[in-house]
């Protein structure tokens, strides 16, 4: 048994050294994946380019300017005349955001009155926009700190009250510095594991199956199941490389932690492995060509492990049917693990879960693509 | 009787039904060592059925079989090591190298490490491929190819040799080769059963079977079928037009058989009388005969001619 299934994994093997092109995929693939993510999916918003309309041209008014382009939040790169300089320069694209500031600005401050300013905020990309608006009012509000407390202090009032009266401080736990990166590359383990794997194993049975020598294999002594397991050697050994590939790359290029046990994430990598090598099986089994098994392979693994997994999209934010659906998606049960190990150090303890989620998930898979290899045989 | 004795492939009764299909109805026969056996039969005759039942992956739905003195039913994993099994695709792996396929199958098949180098060197002598163990299968020519194939499919010396439609898509000199080194394998013992639609290859066989609508129609020798069927005359008839020919003999009682071979009609009647008669017929028809010539039966006339005869006792079993 154990004999002829590695005779199988060798042959296997020798295939994929052989085809250059499938070599260049197992190898390549998930390195430049993590490069493309990492650098492209920055979902970071800083150094927002912003431009100021000055009406007032005050002390007060520079003053409150140079609150804006102080920290790396904000850049002023425009300093812009009038209100068409002001269109021009938001639908050019040179700057995100301007700052209106009216004539009125430094009266209705020395007057004791709230003085308004406006900020135009260009909305086409929403995510950047709401950070921007919510950068903006932080900065409004702790420069109008600033000024009551030196009106206080010019009353006498100082020592008599602290100000803020009441602050709250923000810290972020398991992702201090909120970047996205940290998030991106636990989840493209799974993307990488699901697509490769699935991918893979349905175009080795089609493959079999389009040369004919599938025939030859079915008439030997070999057990489907010796012939199987020998399969799928080979490509969970490439698959590990290629998690250890990612987790590596991710750390040197991107500085990705991983917070938690490594042996964990490798456990949990080779029950979701199960699930992905259970896809491609059945993919093999109702495909007949490897072009369908391919585009078969990426329909089903890749786009919804992309775009239904919380990989860059929030579930959270999806109607409710597509949340509900989502949990078909396996890579979403495995990011759950894969973000809690990395970034929060998980245990099993609380992420047994998801785990069970995919062992079933892979269970369904096998012995539906059992049963339907024995039927075409 | 001991495993040696019995014969190396027997079918009794092989039935094998595909929901309200039969796709195989009732089929038997022997194979002897050393003996070729031809089976024969139209597309979708049953013929694929028939071979993977007696290579134990599919089991039948009635009726028995052996091969190499294994039941086909209970003990298919020694029936598929006791057996060699050839297909029209050449089942090698053609980026692995000459010896890696040859390698390969001996492992699949167990061959113990110490008889895989000798077993090696037979089959690059038997395929002409010594001193072309390195080069990748891709590279070789058909006919290489199909000589290695069976290579890889004899590398356990099988008792049984299964050879489905084997010399599809190769050179007549190349089949030539092929046909020789099957009989040097018949004459070492090895039962050989061999699907084809060359009937000139039929004619290598040492016993032919037709199998038709899932039916054996008829088994023997190439000789004594062709007798059994040349019990009458065989006429090529050229005559114009020729379909109104073939509609007024197929009326006519004196005549057994007619089918279009070509530009001419095969009639087979019972004696000179019959071809006096049939002469009459196409005359009245005003049917203008212009050569009729008797002529030694092939192959082929006596599988039409069983086809025929099978479709008409259908035909009359239906009415």
């Amino acid at each position: 048994m154990i004999g002829r299934t590695w005779i199988i994994a060798w042959k296997e093997f020798v295939h994929i050294l052989r085809d250059p092109r499938t070599l260049a995929v197992v190898l390549v693939l998930p390195v430049l994946m993590l490069i493309l993510y990492g650098y492209a999916i920055n979902l970071d918003v800083k150094h927002v380019k912003l431009g100021v309309l000055d009406r007032d041209r005050s002390e007060a008014s520079r003053d409150l300017v140079g609150a804006y382009a102080h920290g790396e939040r904000f850049d002023v790169t425009a300093y812009l005349e009038d209100e068409r300089a002001v269109t021009r320069a938001l639908d050019r694209g040179q700057v995100r955001a301007v700052l209106v500031i009216p004539p009125t600005y430094s009266r209705d401050l020395a007057q004791g009155r709230t003085a308004r300013v406006q900020l135009l905020v260009d909305g086409s990309d929403s995510t950047a926009a709401s950070t921007a608006i919510g950068y903006a009012q932080g900065i409004a509000l702790s420069h109008s700190a600033r000024i009551t407390l030196e009106a206080l202090r010019k009353t006498g009032w100082e020592g008599r009250i602290s100000y803020p009266p009441v602050e709250a401080r923000a810290r972020f736990w398991y992702n201090p510095e909120l970047r996205s990166t940290n998030y991106i590359v636990p989840g493209l383990v799974a993307v990488i594991l699901i697509m490769l794997s699935a991918l893979l194993t349905a175009m080795t049975v089609v493959r079999e199956r389009e040369q004919g020598t599938i025939e030859q294999l079915i008439v030997s002594p070999i057990r489907p199941q010796e012939l199987m397991l020998g399969k799928l050697l080979p490509y969970v050994a490439i698959a590990f490389a290629d998690v250890l590939t990612v987790i590596a790359a991710g750390r040197l290029l991107f500085h990705v932690p991983l917070v938690g046990s490594p042996l964990l994430m490798l456990g949990m990598s080779a029950i979701f492995l199960t699930a992905a090598l259970g896809i491609g099986l059945f993919i093999s089994t109702v495909t007949g060509t490897q072009q369908t098994a391919m585009t078969a392979a990426v329909m089903v693994t890749m786009l919804p492990s992309i775009l239904l997994s919380g990989f860059v999209f929030p579930i959270s934010a999806m109607p409710r049917v597509v949340q509900w659906l989502t949990n078909l998606v396996p890579a979403r049960h495995f990011l759950v693990i894969a973000r809690g190990i990395f970034l929060k150090g998980n245990g099993l303890d609380l992420l047994w879960r998801p785990a069970v989620v995919l062992i079933v998930f892979g269970a369904v898979m096998l012995a539906l693509s059992a049963a339907r290899f024995r039927k075409t045989l | 009787m001991g495993r040696e004795e019995r014969p190396a492939v027997m079918a009794e009764d092989l039935v094998k039904r595909f929901g309200d299909f039969t796709a195989v109805d009732g089929v038997s026969f022997s194979v002897a060592r050393g003996e070729i056996f031809g089976f024969l039969g139209p597309n979708g005759a049953g013929k694929s059925t028939t071979i993977r039942m007696l290579c134990g992956i599919l089991a039948p739905t009635s009726g028995r079989g052996e091969v190499a003195g294994f039941d086909i039913a209970t003990q298919s994993e020694q029936v598929k090591q006791h057996i060699g099994y050839m297909s029209q695709k050449f089942s090698l792996y053609e980026d692995l190298t000459v010896a890696e396929n040859i390698d390969f199958y001996a492992d699949v098949y167990g061959v113990p490490a110490a008889r895989v180098e000798e077993r090696r060197r037979w089959i690059l002598e038997m395929a002409g491929l010594a001193g072309r163990e390195r080069a990748l299968t891709a590279e070789l020519s058909a006919g290489w190819k199909q000589r290695l194939a069976l290579g890889c499919a004899l590398v356990h010396e099988p008792e049984a040799l299964f050879l489905d439609e084997p010399t599809s898509g190769v050179d007549p000199i190349s089949r030539r080769r092929f046909w020789d080194l099957i009989y040097t394998l018949a004459q070492r013992g090895v039962a050989i059963f061999v699907t084809t639609h060359y009937l000139d290859e039929a004619e290598h066989c040492d016993r032919l079977g037709l199998i038709y609508g899932g039916r054996l129609i008829a088994q023997g020798s190439p000789r004594r079928l062709k007798e059994r069927y040349g019990a009458g005359r065989l006429l090529e008839v050229r005559a114009e037009p020729l379909a109104e020919a073939l509609r007024i003999l197929e009326a006519e009682p004196a005549v057994k058989e007619a089918a279009v071979f070509g530009a001419a009609l095969h009639v087979v009647v019972a004696d000179e009388e019959g071809e006096r008669r049939m002469r009459r017929a196409l005359g009245a028809g005003g049917v203008a005969v212009e050569q009729v010539e008797q002529i030694v039966p092939s192959l082929e006339d006596v599988f039409v001619a069983l086809i025929e005869e099978a479709d008409r006792g259908r035909a009359g079993a239906d009415a």
